[in-house]
């Protein structure tokens, strides 16, 4: 922070325009702070290399890559925008579903091949590229995104959630009974409700001989790597932009912003179609990922998983988010499946822990959010805020000490 | 009345939100006026005018059975009325969404069901010890969920009070997956039918062709005197008067010599405890109950409580049983995997024409 005197600048003013990707480290140089963000991301590419390439923890690893990515897009709707989205598990149905759709042989009266081996070549059904498909799921999800915020635009902060929550509801309601409605003609239903549409396509890279497979699970890391790192740029680069500013000033005071002269409607509806885009393209590679799209993983509790990532991690703070991600992701595949699991086992209770992943980690929630309201890695406006009033000079001193 | 609308200070009756209120009026303004002040009501009157037209047209030839589904539709929302007031306390005095009320139902509904069992109602109990027994039940039932919403509210959202309102919020669904695991563990995850005590499709009166069943007695018979204990309570009472000023304002409550905290408790207790009497209700209406059940039936009261215009005492029973009676058309006459997707449907309808609600004041959330 440049400002000379906290007494001087008001309280919600941070001095530096320019933030990029800069670690939260407090007053390290630039130069250092870029070192160590280039540190990490060599880090995070040759990390793989060190472990069995089918080993579970690698394949968490890939999990919670596409979990940033979905609680990146979420930041923007939530963090950055304020818009409170309970629904965000429309976008990972919505860009699963593309892969169904696009990527295997559900429509099997169909007949289209687009960008595939030569194997999938023979398949019925419809046949994309899986760049293709990701480029496609990230279309519908933002279509869809700005579907959901219309109604939403007149409300504000607990009414939104609600709306939102509801286009949630109604669409894991549309995937389950998905089977049921034939928008084209009868043999292209919707969705396969419980029964799940698989196996879906094996993605291939246009440098591999093979495409990939789950007994090789580095490529998938470095795929979902090189969307993280697609998506943590493009979050940055926007939220940098005049309308990056834009949403944060909503965020705010959403009166004030309109008599700024900042276009509500617009404004909102791009968060809303950006987080969307980050989530489908994220829902996509799950899909693709899983190899199933199963009706049941759309559950109100997916929405949740990733909004807990965002405010565990810290509301609009982009690192608060990653760290939020790749935690919650190894909480609930790793430490609770199999480092916990045998637990009550051992002192002579009888059930198995994982039957209750979701109590532990509403448990984690809680604790979590009684002792640090403000996540783990707060955004500097964002504590600022928290602490205004009862003492907003202590608060802008804080990041120094 | 009911508790009002928060802040009036903040609940501008003319939100300067929209570009579009500070223009000249205009074709486009007059529609929307008149949708907002008509469209739910015309879509709230859709389905049943459909149907009946539909009845009175087709093979069936007269009314009975919207009658049926009309009757069933208002004991299934007198439940949803009583889950629907915690909700609208709560919200009324400490805006927050409690999403952990609907688990605090299901708690309920286990300890009807258990407790039940262990005061040894069955089948064959004669009709004063089942009233008596019933009754029991229904009080224990109350105290436990109520005790329990005021332990919730002590443990994670008063911490919380000064926090960014998305953490209580946090917190609130947390507890939700708390007490879905404990009842997990307490009565495991398949669906466990309640012993049928009340028998309660045994017809009791046959009005006009439409038969009103024991269910539908007890549900009624519980609910109306429960909320007009409630409401007498609320409108007369001193603490009452304290719970409608901390609503208001909660600083200048405190400065008016209120507790607030003590105040906020008892709005959870009494939330509560008509969450457990809703649970009893269930139990013995629906004769099943489900760890997961909570969810769905929370979702569906707040959609209740936002119906009827969130904070207001009178609107969340009325949206109750509005929603009552839209649940149990969309099972009968749609389908029993859509009923979620058209009460859904039906939330995002109010949050476009009547954001307020059916007999709401306009709050500041509302715009």
């Amino acid at each position: 922070m440049a400002a000379a005197d906290p007494s001087v600048t008001a309280p919600s003013a941070p001095a530096r325009k320019r933030r990029g990707l800069a670690l939260p480290s407090g007053g390290l140089p630039k130069n250092v702070n870029r070192a160590l963000v280039v540190a990490a991301l060599v880090f995070a590419v040759v990390l793989p290399l060190f472990f069995d390439p089918s080993s579970g923890f690698i394949n968490d690893c890939v999990l919670a890559l596409a979990y940033v990515v979905m609680a990146l897009g979420l930041n923007v709707v939530v963090g950055f925008a304020g818009l409170l989205d309970l629904g965000y598990v429309a976008f990972y149905a919505v860009g699963a579903y593309s892969v169904g759709w696009f990527a295997s042989t559900f429509y099997s009266d169909a007949d289209f091949h687009v960008g595939v081996t030569s194997f999938v070549e023979q398949l019925p059904g419809v046949h994309l590229n899986f760049f293709i498909v990701v480029f496609l799921a990230m279309f519908l999800c933002a279509l869809a995104g700005m579907l959901i915020g219309l109604p939403t635009l007149r409300l504000r902060g607990d009414y939104i959630a609600i709306v939102t929550l509801a286009f949630g509801e109604i669409i894991y309601r549309f995937a389950v009974n998905g089977d049921e409605i034939h928008l084209f003609g009868k043999n292209y239903p919707l969705t396969a409700g419980q029964q799940g549409i698989g196996p879906l396509d094996k993605p291939k890279l246009p440098f591999m001989k093979e495409p990939l497979s789950a007994l090789q699970l580095r490529p998938w890391y470095w795929i979902a790597l090189g969307m993280v790192v697609i998506a943590l740029l493009a979050v940055v680069a926007v939220r940098d932009s005049r309308l990056g500013r834009a949403w944060i000033a909503i965020r705010e005071d959403e009166i004030a912003a309109a008599s700024m002269g900042v276009p509500l409607v617009k404004t909102k509806l791009l968060a809303y179609a950006m987080g969307a885009a980050l989530g489908g393209m994220a829902g996509s590679f799950l899909g693709f990922f899983a190899t199933t799209v199963n009706a049941n993983s759309f559950k109100f509790s997916f929405s949740i998983f990733v909004l807990s990532m965002i405010i565990l991690g810290g509301l609009g703070s982009i690192w608060g988010v990653v760290l939020g991600a790749v935690a919650l992701t190894f909480i609930n595949y790793s430490l609770i499946p199999d480092v916990l699991n045998g637990v009550p086992g051992k002192i002579g209770l009888d059930f198995q822990l994982d039957q209750l992943s979701f109590g532990i980690f509403g448990f984690l929630l809680v604790i979590g959010m009684v002792l640090k309201p403000e996540g783990l890695l707060p955004e500097r406006r964002r504590k600022i805020e928290l602490t205004e009033g009862i003492g907003a000079d202590e608060a802008l001193e804080a990041p120094r000490t | 009345m009911g508790i009002p609308a928060p802040r009036p200070d903040l609940a501008t009756t003319e939100a300067p939100t929209t570009p579009a209120a500070a223009r000249p009026k205009r074709t486009n303004d007059a529609i929307r006026e008149l949708l907002s002040k008509w469209g739910l009501l015309i879509g709230l009157a859709a389905l049943p005018v459909y149907f009946g037209i539909h009845d009175l047209t087709g093979s069936q030839g007269d009314l009975s059975r919207l009658g049926e589904n009309m009757v069933r539709g208002l004991s299934n929302g007198s439940i949803w009325a009583l889950i629907a007031i915690g909700y609208t306390l709560v919200y009324g005095i400490i805006e927050l969404i409690n999403f952990a009320h609907g688990d605090v139902f299901m708690i309920g509904a286990f300890t009807a069901f258990s407790f039940t069992g262990t005061i040894g109602l069955t089948l064959v109990t004669g009709p004063l010890g089942l009233v008596f027994g019933l009754f029991l039940t229904l009080i224990i039932t109350m105290m436990v969920t109520g005790s329990l919403n005021v332990m919730i509210e002590r443990v994670a959202y008063r911490p919380l009070r000064g926090a960014p309102k998305l953490a209580p919020l946090i917190t609130a669904v947390g507890f939700s997956f708390i007490l879905q695991n404990v009842g997990l563990l307490w009565r495991g995850g398949s669906q466990k039918s309640v012993p049928d005590l009340i028998k309660h499709n045994d017809e009791v009166v046959n009005l006009l062709g439409v038969p009103i069943n024991n269910g539908d007695v007890l549900a009624i018979g519980v609910t109306i005197p429960l909320v007009i204990v409630l409401t007498a309570f609320i409108t007369r009472s001193k603490v009452g008067k304290a719970m409608r000023a901390t609503a208001q304002d909660p600083d200048a409550a405190r400065l008016q010599g209120i507790n607030v905290d003590t105040t906020i408790s008892l709005t959870f207790l009494i939330g509560g405890m008509m969450a457990g009497a809703a649970g009893l209700i269930y139990a013995l209406y629906q004769t099943s109950v489900s760890f997961n059940m909570g969810f769905q039936a929370g979702l569906i009261a707040f959609t209740a409580a936002v119906m009827g215009g969130i904070g207001n005492l009178k609107g969340a029973v009325l949206g109750g049983l509005v929603i009552g009676v839209i649940q149990e058309l969309a099972d009968n006459r749609i389908g029993g995997q859509w009923v979620s997707a058209v009460v859904f449907g039906y939330l995002i309808m109010i949050m476009i024409f009547r954001p307020q609600g059916l007999i709401g004041e306009q709050t500041r959330e509302a715009g």
